[in-house]
């Protein structure tokens, strides 16, 4: 692997020293596995393609929560009998301190990564999973097709970061649902600060009884990029808990920003928080908050904000001796500095790394 | 003249500030007294279209906000806006100012617990204005612009507030090594009773009406209200013209 490359996967948080506490490894370029390590024995850190072999229930998990024919980008995974992608398996009860990690690596120019990732904690495991999606080389073009399918077995807790580092000319279309048995949590943290062509994910997460659900995105889109970014809640259990948190920067950029909380059981409860920030004319931001009240005992509530910064608080800042700029990029960095509670020190820094990179005077 | 949108605001303003000097304005509400300071400040929307304003003998009309900042020229806002998601630390990090000294600065103003805070996300009255003393007190700054430092606080914080105001001008130390000299808006003046201030103005409808001895002013004021007050010191004391 070059230093290059190495960069380009630290800045996605995977570490490839060995100096980080990590319980696990996957990398994948392109299609082909390069790396599937476990250091703990209650948790399987392997590639589709061998767990289809090793463990033969692992096919049927396989579109049980994404059908199939959802779109075009699930029908062409579905083309593909024997997909590459990630496996991971907790065991009943483990509880894995340490985060693991795994990585997309998008290799070959205009190569089209088709990807089916299975992710499975049994009950009462817990896991924090950092996935990043890079590409090689900044020039790099292409396109990343994935579905995944994630099940939290009753009360374990699975808290899963992704961060996108794409490049440019890089298309992607990932297909998740996730499913959160009766006292389970699944904390989802979606970081992308780069510029990419295209990105179009709505994971859908189907949250039991007692369980708890939450997604959050920070998001800068960086001029000529266009997402179309959100996540869907359905509180189908009684006593379901839900929260979708979403912070968009554009600049130059398209990004529609979706979110929905279905309320269809008793004592379920559903927030949501849009906000968003236009840094010039040419940027967009398009927020559909959505809450659907089917059970009448749900409580579901949103806010969403979309705007420029306030002139107010730049005059303010700048009134302190910042100039324009700085004063700029500190609101931004703080507008996008969401403590996410529970994740791991590292994992936070890998966030506030690239926060810091995204908002720095030359890169806005 | 300052105008904003065409429509005048503020005229036959002609005011000095000497180091050591602490000079009052007073007034109604919508005189202009904060469109004063902001002006000089040089926020937006106001805008001079005849005069000047000098600083240090220099003008400093053509400079953006953050120049004059960086000159000496300090203001604590009247209603400072909350900036959620940025820290008071992360504000002082960024202005380049040392920790260790903010944190002292913070426990003098019963701020200590603030600084990772947001900047005034649901601060009370009297936490913004004592954020304001500590951002203004880490500035340094040379002319000193208090936009109603007294308003909407407690009566208890009254007494701390004065306190931060005299070490912001510099009362401890003789008149002849102070650095610092301001201007004070205010419309109750219950800030003044221990600060000494030099120099008085009554603003009407954007204009000066007259000037005095600060506490005769507020006496006259709270006395007899903003008309006689003018007539008194126009007849008496008038000595702005």
């Amino acid at each position: 692997m070059t230093d290059a490359q190495e960069r380009s996967l630290e800045r996605v948080g995977y570490d490839t020293s060995g100096g980080m506490n990590r319980s696990a490894s996957f990398l994948i370029e392109d299609e082909s596995a390069k790396e599937a390590t476990s250091k703990e024995q209650d948790l399987v850190m392997a590639s589709m393609r061998e767990a289809r072999q090793k463990y033969p229930w692992v096919k049927e998990l396989e579109f049980s929560l994404v059908k199939r024919d959802k779109d075009e980008f699930t029908r062409l995974v579905a083309s593909h009998e024997d997909a590459a992608g990630n496996f991971i398996h907790v065991a009943r009860g483990a509880k894995i301190a340490f985060p693991a990690q795994s990585c997309f690596l998008l290799k070959t120019q205009r190569y089209e990564q088709i990807l089916h990732n299975i992710i499975v904690l049994e009950p009462g495991s817990q896991l924090h999973l950092i996935t990043g999606c890079t590409t090689a080389s900044y020039r790099t073009a292409g396109r990343h097709v994935a579905i995944t399918e994630i099940f939290v077995r009753e009360k374990a807790q699975l808290t899963y970061t992704m961060v996108h580092d794409w490049a440019p000319e890089v298309e992607v279309f990932p297909r998740s649902t996730i499913t959160v048995a009766p006292g389970g949590s699944y904390i989802s943290n979606y970081v992308a600060l780069t510029k990419v062509k295209h990105i179009e994910t709505d994971p859908v997460a189907i949250v039991n009884a007692g369980a708890t659900a939450r997604f959050n995105s920070i998001i800068y889109a960086k001029k000529g990029s266009h997402l179309d970014i959100g996540g869907r809640l359905l509180l189908r259990g009684e006593g379901a808990r839900g929260e979708i948190l979403s912070r968009v920067v554009a600049e130059g950029s398209r990004v529609i920003s979706r979110g929905y909380i279905e309320g269809a059981s008793a004592t379920t409860k559903g927030h949501m928080e849009c906000n968003g920030i236009l840094l010039d004319e040419a940027a967009s931001i398009y927020a559909i908050p959505e809450l659907e009240a089917i059970d009448p005992d749900t409580e579901l509530s949103h806010e969403a904000a979309v705007g420029k910064i306030a002139g107010e608080q730049l005059n303010y800042l700048m009134a302190r001796g910042l100039s324009l700029d700085t004063a700029r990029s500190l609101i931004i960095r703080g507008f996008l500095d969401v403590k996410i509670e529970g994740l791991p020190l590292s994992l936070q820094k890998v966030i506030d790394t690239m926060i810091e990179q995204a908002t720095k005077k030359e890169a806005i | 003249m300052v105008e904003v949108e065409g429509k005048r605001l503020l005229d036959g303003i002609d005011m000095e500030i000497c180091e050591g000097e602490i000079h009052v304005v007073f007034g109604p509400n919508g005189s202009g007294k904060s469109s004063l300071i902001n002006t000089i400040m040089g926020l937006p929307p106001y805008c001079v279209t005849h005069g000047e304003i000098r600083f240090r003998g220099e003008s400093i009309l053509d400079l953006p906000i953050y120049e004059r900042a960086k000159l000496g020229v300090s203001l604590a806002f009247q209603q400072p806006p909350a900036v959620n998601g940025v820290s008071l630390s992360a504000l002082f990090k960024t202005m380049g100012i040392e920790g260790e000294r903010i944190e002292k600065l913070a426990k003098d103003l019963n701020m200590g617990g603030h600084l990772n805070r947001d900047i005034n996300a649901g601060f009370s009255g009297g936490e913004m204005k004592r954020g304001e003393m500590l951002q203004l007190l880490a500035q340094e700054p040379e002319l000193i612009l208090l936009d109603e430092p007294e308003s909407g606080v407690d009566v208890d914080s009254i007494q701390l507030l004065t306190q931060i105001t005299r070490r912001l001008f510099q009362k401890e130390i003789p008149i002849r090594e102070r650095t610092t000299g301001g201007i004070i808006v205010t419309h109750t003046g219950s800030v003044l009773k221990h600060l000494h201030a030099n120099r008085g103005y009554v603003m009407i409808n954007g204009r000066l009406m007259c000037s005095g001895a600060p506490l005769d002013i507020f006496t006259q004021i709270r006395r007899h209200g903003f008309g006689a007050c003018i007539q008194e010191f126009e007849q008496g004391g008038n000595d702005h013209d």
